[in-house]
């Protein structure tokens, strides 16, 4: 018998249907993937698991007892408990503290400090965790954060525990050592609900799996007597024939050359071009000092030594504006606060590079900027009933259509993309490559920075890889192998 | 939808001009006389000025405080000029261009020493404010030439005062820019979200530095009508009066998060506050009480949208 079941569970939001027909069943001893697009209804259920929203209809069963998980408090009582992809985490805290939070041990009313400890101790140790119950939780690493948060779980019984989408800021060996702690607490009888978009990891960790789709579930089953391929076709509903829409490179001169280039504590001596109708991918662990370049190339940051040359010409990019007169678009990879304004309108957000086109006088029309949304939207296809659409209100792979479509409209002839597909689902991603490889087509570049091995592998005709702010190698697409990619970044 | 939210705060606003000329018409007899009412613009006039440049500096997520300090350099600069038998054309554009100078101070600091406005203009406040202290100390200044009286006792046509007039233009001016043209569409985007712009290419330093520069400018307009008005400088002159002028601003409905607002909310807000303080006074009420009303007044609208925001979009707010 499972031990937390999920039956035709509904949820609407205002007009927004966000869970149709929710079907889950987790049991004790097992890692169940939880696997579908953004916008699938994952996150909901994810609150409604934790008690931060009541379904509108279905039920909850725990261990065969109907249940009503009122407050996120009350899912904790239950022994439900979530490490959230971003860390929820005080920094200002200290392990202890972020432990014990809302439940401090008390004696007589008063906080029982040596009591937390002592718990705290005794649960670290149980994680293997190497860092004190008195360390300020602001000094600790990513992944240490959300061994906090399993952590925080285990103060009380965790019979479930809940991760969404845990590994997506954390490094190699640290998602190995998530893994490791995993795989303990399931084998300890507890239920784990895993909720990732990368299939390696589902099929490392994972014994079954459940695939929703516009929040309704589709399928769920042994992950033993299924296939990637059979996974993504009922994420998407529709066969995916090919994974990367990438066609043979017409390679014209180069377009962007860069010589010498250092910023000091960030990257050193980077040297490379990139040639008409080509796709340069950039790979590197985090910290590698890829992003802190692409910075730098778009004139955000200076650079201290070296040289920038955009079609055979030396140029200064002192400054933004520079490097959008030199043809040079920036994709940043924090769409939420950098590559968009969320509060305003898709159109909005289009023009903003545009202002001088959209208004050559200065003064402005709506009309004109509409004009050119609308084109855009329908261009790369963002679904949206209009233009006039917050894109607080779009998912996360149609918000990253309206960043790239911004650019685009500003006919840009380098596009540099900084992880131009993290967080988004399997057709948004595949929509955003088919419009790197057309883009290049017409005689562009583009530079692509990407922790994706696959999407590195898949989409550039070269590959550069960094390493601690140096290049540790370049590959041509011919050369490039996974295992041979990886050790160059790595320091193996 | 967040055009109508606005709307509608224009609308509460003109309704409670509505109800403020009602119910001083009621109260007093003299009030509704074109003549009173053409005295009653002088209490807001030069502070409006201010307003308008320092709406867009707040909806592009800056602010200055410094504005009334600005405005008593600017009036001492003229003072000391006019001892020295200057004519009043240069007058003005010693006014204008200490307010310049000033504002362009301000910018710099934010700008380029990337120091936060609110603490590099509290900080040039005392700085401008000490400034005109130290030269003039408790000596009063009124030697200005009889041409310089017409910028604050002058009347365009009929009971309409040059500086109401100017006022009308120069919101007209404000309104036509923020609102309908690309310049103002940054302004929105830059107060909205800063890097963001600043990754789209628009020159997000550029525009702080210029809007500094410009309300610095206009401060220095304000003190020109001020000290044209009065006939004297004292070091006081305008004390207290930026906060005056930010109430304006908020009370417009201009967003203290940067973003949002609209020329014609600040102006309707600077009538409101200018007929409060008129109003009040031709009913024999202290001034001390007035501006526990004016306080009272800006926390309740400030707070009211507040509140109403959050109670019914918390329970729609998606989350998919």
């Amino acid at each position: 018998m499972p031990f937390l079941t999920l039956s035709h569970i509904q949820k609407s939001f205002g007009g927004t249907r966000a869970l149709t027909d929710a079907n889950l069943s987790l049991h004790a001893g097992q890692v169940t993937a939880l696997i579908g697009e953004n916008g699938a209804g994952k996150s909901t259920l994810v609150k409604i698991l934790s008690g931060v929203h009541q379904p509108d209809a279905g039920e909850i069963q725990l261990e065969g007892q109907a249940v009503r998980i009122d407050h996120p408090e009350h899912a904790r009582e239950l022994g439900i408990s979530v490490v959230h992809q971003e860390s929820v985490v005080f920094d200002n805290l200290s392990v202890a503290e972020n432990m014990f939070v809302g439940d401090r041990p008390r004696e007589r009313g008063w906080v029982s400090w040596r009591t937390m400890r002592q718990r705290a101790a005794e649960v670290l140790k149980q994680l293997d965790a190497t860092f004190d119950p008195d360390a300020p939780a602001g000094s600790l690493s990513i992944a240490q954060k959300h061994v906090i948060q399993i952590a925080r779980g285990l103060t009380r019984r965790a019979r479930v525990l809940i991760m969404d989408e845990p590994t997506a800021s954390l490094a190699h060996r640290e998602v190995e050592e998530l893994f490791g702690l995993t795989r303990k607490l399931s084998a300890a009888g507890c239920s784990v609900l895993f909720i990732s978009h990368k299939f390696e990891e589902v099929f490392d960790i994972a014994n079954r799996y459940s695939v929703f789709r516009d929040g309704a579930s589709v399928g769920e089953g042994e992950l033993a007597a299924s296939s990637r391929d059979e996974l993504i076709r009922l994420m998407v509903g529709r066969p995916v024939e090919q994974l990367f829409p990438k066609t043979p490179p017409e390679l014209g001169e180069p377009l962007m050359r860069v010589e010498h280039l250092s910023r000091t504590g960030e990257f050193q001596d980077i040297s490379f071009d990139v040639r008409r109708g080509e796709i340069l991918g950039i790979y590197g662990l985090v910290g590698a000092g890829r992003t802190e370049l692409a910075q730098v190339l778009f004139g955000l940051e200076s650079a201290d030594s070296g040289s920038i040359e955009v079609c055979g010409r030396r140029v200064a990019v002192k400054s933004v504006q520079e490097a959008v007169r030199e043809g040079i678009a920036y994709v940043p990879e924090d769409r939420q606060t950098q590559g968009a304004i969320l509060p305003f309108s898709i159109a909005s957000n289009l023009a903003l590079p545009n202002l001088t086109a959209l208004a050559p006088r200065g003064w402005w029309s709506a009309q004109r900027e509409t004009q050119l949304a609308d084109e855009w939207v329908e261009t790369l296809k963002v679904k949206t009933a209009n233009t006039a659409t917050v894109v607080q209100d779009l998912s996360g792979g149609n918000q990253q259509k309206v960043v790239i479509a911004k650019w685009l409209a500003r006919k840009p002839k380098i596009l540099i993309l900084d992880e131009p597909t993290k967080g988004i689902d399997v057709g948004a991603k595949r929509a955003v490559h088919a419009v790197m490889d057309q883009f290049v087509h017409r005689g562009c570049a583009v530079i692509m920075i990407s922790s994706d091995l696959p999407e590195i592998l898949g989409m550039s005709d070269r590959i550069l890889v960094m390493r601690r702010g140096r290049v540790r190698a370049l590959f041509t697409r011919e050369e490039a192998t996974s295992e041979a990619v990886i050790r160059a970044a790595t320091d193996a | 939808m967040n055009a109508a939210r606005w709307l509608r705060w224009e609308s509460m606003l003109a309704a409670v001009l509505i109800v403020e000329f009602v119910f001083f018409a009621s109260t007093s007899p003299y009030f509704l006389d074109v003549w009173t009412l053409s005295d009653a613009s002088f209490n807001f006039t030069e502070r409006a000025i201010v307003a308008l440049p320092l709406a867009l500096l707040i909806i592009a997520g800056e602010i200055d405080i410094s504005v009334a300090a600005i405005m008593a350099l600017a009036s001492v600069a003229m003072g000391l000029a006019a001892a020295h038998g200057v004519d009043t054309p240069a007058l003005v554009a010693i006014g204008m261009g200490t307010g310049l100078v000033a504002g362009a101070i301000n910018g710099a600091l934010v700008t380029i020493g990337r120091v936060p406005s609110i603490v590099a203009t509290i900080g040039t406040m005392t700085l401008f404010r000490g400034g005109a202290y130290a030269v003039l100390g408790d000596r009063v200044l009124k030697e200005y030439p009889a041409s310089f009286a017409v910028f604050g006792q002058g009347y365009a046509f009929g009971p309409i005062s040059l500086e109401l007039l100017t006022f009308g233009l120069l919101a007209i001016a404000f309104a036509l820019v923020l609102h309908y043209t690309r310049w103002g569409r940054a302004i929105f985007a830059i107060g909205a979200n800063p890097i963001a712009s600043r990754c789209s290419g628009i020159a997000v330093d550029r525009y702080k530095f210029v809007l500094f520069s410009i309300t610095g400018l206009f401060s220095g307009l304000a003190a020109v009508m001020l000290t044209s008005r009065l006939g004297s400088t004292r070091p006081s002159i305008a004390q207290g009066w930026e906060l005056e002028i930010i109430s304006m601003v908020i009370l417009g409905g201009v967003s203290v998060w940067g973003g949002k607002g609209t020329i014609l909310g600040v102006v309707l807000a600077a009538i409101v506050l200018g007929l409060v303080n008129f109003g009040l006074g031709l009913l024999n009420i202290p001034g001390i009480v007035m501006s526990i009303i004016v306080g009272a007044l800006l926390i309740t609208v400030v707070a009211i949208p507040a509140i109403a925001e959050r109670w019914p979009q918390a329970r729609l707010r998606k989350t998919s």
